[in-house]
């Protein structure tokens, strides 16, 4: 029974399909072939020379996001709980992405430091920099695991290929591309794989809208199936469905507070494998504009990765069937399966082809991400910072590849790892907790309030992941009970709170660095004209200031929240 | 004169416009000559190929024309700077503002 679930899912790829799908690679390989020329130096390898254009990192900012988390996880829920999942987007990251490149981009990128634990290496030294730099190097090996698993099944459900191969081949051309054109590749392939995502998801909501009788006839066949919870279906506030919170103030208040500010500000603003797209743009006024760049199509990309998991519940029937059980039918097809249901009940042959391409361009750019992050943190926060010091600048350019080649063998390993946890996803969240929630709040609290001392940094950090690990214990021993969203969300809240408390005990009881140290990393102590940048040749225009950009994009959400209220 | 043809052969824009100039192609042939009554049923009558060739065809084309009307430009200060010597390591790069 179940073999034979999974056998519906092949998707009926003819042989135009698979010379798309070739016309893709190569071209990936040959971008990564042409980048190798222009990589020199390890500043080339690792932050493409810092030379990239605004709308080039955008688009990177975002689509290194766009992994085969966000397109299954997010058509899943759209799915299962309809416009509810719009928070993700609108409440979630399109503020934080903003709060990014408004506030804290001219503290990264003025400082000209590489990552982000080296930030925090100028900010609070050593101790916190070996803690991050260490715990951020061993999550992404984690992830990467988890985004080449994702790929792999996808690959193995497809074209029927075996697993093994599937993770092996897929490892192989991350490796190819990254390894030899380091972050360039990454970052070039990783926009031209935005363009063939969102090709993919076009004729999706409009060839499923048109099926289902354009979105008049999308609520209706909502309320017809499901007429008990359409309402929370088709509302985005409160949003009870999506937290498990039955009080709708409670639910708001998780909704803007929980998932808004600790989870998507820990998020978008502290994880290198974002953040490091910023840093590689060209100068300070792109580095701004690139989070900023990249909220606008993220602002969209909701409307058309939701409403067609939407329309997948409605229009498949083994969705309909599956979603009318209440999801508790076993050995069909699952929420994931949406946007795979979809591809194969609507796109003729020639389409199919550019659909699969974009799904495995997608995934294996959420593992190059992870790569490109992984190795650059290794190679210059851990190798070049404690183990092997002052050597030239070739010998760490030959470091980062190497440690590219280790990375993508690490994440063969970690994949079957992966591969043991039943529901990935929650997996992934709960590293997300884990890791960025105590980060964001000493990023806060160590940007704003100069007497944050060096060893506050470290052991918040340290006390921030402890919280939500003990949290994540406690909830799996069964002596707290709280369903999957629910625990992340308090986990990380946990994670947040504890560091802050931790790191203002600390830091009243110890020496602060001198504020001759801190200045361009403590706001108050950084002189207004170095945060500003420079606005004449290609950063002058009205267009390009990145508080107008900012102005834009939430007035855009605000509205979009209006109409789906 | 053949750092800036290179640096034209590596325009993000112009692998965009032939990408979606091959898939524009393909999709529309497909589209006119080989959509067959099964396909059209699917998407509830539409041509998908045809709409998304043609589409995409355009969008290689607007690309095309960005690259044509904002050409790319190597900073004439490309050489220097980056540094190749490696340990200062601070990342002072060359090519920040024209």
């Amino acid at each position: 029974m179940h073999l034979l679930a999974e056998a519906d899912l092949r998707l009926d790829a003819a042989p135009i399909d698979y010379i798309l799908l070739g016309v893709y690679f190569v071209m990936v390989l040959g971008i990564g072939a042409l980048a190798r020329r222009s990589v020199s130096s390890s500043l080339d390898f690792f932050l493409s020379g810092r030379s990239l254009p605004a709308w080039v990192t955008g688009l990177a900012f975002i689509s290194a996001n766009l992994g085969a988390v966000e397109i299954f996880g997010m058509t899943a829920n759209g799915a299962q709980y309809g416009i509810p999942t719009m928070h993700y987007y609108w409440i979630g990251a399109i503020p934080a992405m903003v709060f990014l490149g408004l506030v804290m981009m001219p503290f990264y990128y003025g400082s000209k430091v590489r990552s982000v634990p080296e930030f925090l290496l100028r900010r609070f030294g050593k101790f916190a920099h070996l803690v991050n730099g260490l715990s951020f190097a061993t999550a992404q090996v984690l992830i990467a695991g988890v985004n080449l698993f994702a790929l792999a099944t996808v690959v193995n459900l497809l074209l029927g290929w075996p697993l093994w191969l599937s993770v092996v081949v897929a490892a192989a051309i991350v490796l190819a591309y990254t390894s030899l054109g380091g972050l360039s590749a990454a970052v070039y392939n990783e926009v031209m794989q935005f363009f063939v995502i969102v090709a993919m998801l076009l004729p999706l909501t409009f060839v499923g809208l048109h099926r289902v009788g354009g979105w008049d006839g999308l609520v209706d066949k909502i309320r017809a199936a499901s007429p008990a919870t359409a309402a929370e279906q088709l509302n985005s506030w409160p949003g009870t469905n999506i937290t498990g919170i039955g009080s709708a103030t409670l639910s708001v208040l998780g909704i803007v507070f929980g998932l808004g500010f600790v989870l998507s500000f820990g998020y978008w603003t502290t994880n290198f494998a974002e953040v490091q797209r910023a840093m590689s743009a060209k100068s300070m006024s792109a580095a701004r504009r690139t989070p900023l760049i990249g909220a606008y199509p993220k602002t969209f990309i909701a409307l058309v990765i939701i409403i067609p998991g939407m329309i997948a519940a409605v229009l498949s029937p083994e969705l309909a069937a599956y979603k009318a059980s209440g999801g508790t039918a076993e050995g069909g097809v699952t929420y994931n399966n949406a946007i795979l249901l979809l591809i194969r009940d609507l796109l003729p042959n020639g389409m199919l082809g550019i659909a699969i391409t974009g799904l495995l361009a997608a995934f294996m750019a959420g593992m190059a991400a992870n790569v490109s992050s992984f190795n650059t943190v290794f190679t210059y926060d851990l190798w070049q910072s404690y183990v092997r010091k002052d050597k030239p600048d070739g010998y760490y350019l030959r470091v980062g590849r190497i440690v590219t080649v280790l990375g993508c063998l690490a994440a063969i390993g970690t994949a079957f790892i992966a591969a043991s946890f039943n529901n990935i996803m929650d997996y992934l969240q709960t590293l997300f907790g884990f890791f960025n929630a105590p980060l964001f709040a000493t990023f806060i609290l160590g940007m704003f309030w100069k007497r944050m001392t060096p060893l506050a940094g470290g052991l918040g950090l340290i006390a921030g992941t402890g919280a939500a690990i003990t949290v994540d214990v406690l909830n799996r021993a069964g002596v707290l009970h709280l369903a999957g969203q629910g625990a992340s969300f308090v986990a990380a809240s946990a994670a947040f709170a504890v560091d802050i408390v931790v790191s203002v005990a600390v830091s009243l009881v110890t020496r602060p660095k001198p504020a001759a140290e801190l200045v361009g990393l403590v706001w108050s102590l950084t002189p207004r004209d170095q945060l500003r940048h420079d606005a004449t040749g290609e950063n002058a225009g009205w267009y390009r200031k990145p508080g107008v950009l900012a102005a834009g994009v939430l007035a855009l959400t605000l509205a979009l929240n209006i109409i789906f209220w | 004169m053949t750092d800036r043809k290179r640096a034209g052969l590596f325009d993000l824009r112009g692998i965009l416009a032939l990408l979606f100039g091959v898939y524009g192609l393909v999709l529309t042939v497909m589209g006119i000559a080989a959509t067959s009554q099964e396909d059209l049923d699917k998407a509830g009558g539409i041509n998908v190929n045809l709409w998304m060739g043609v589409a995409m065809l355009v969008a290689a084309a607007l690309f095309a024309l960005w690259v044509v009307l904002r050409p790319l430009t190597v900073p004439e200060k490309d050489a220097q700077g980056k540094d190749a010597q490696g340990k200062d390591a601070q990342g002072k790069d060359a090519v920040d503002t024209p």
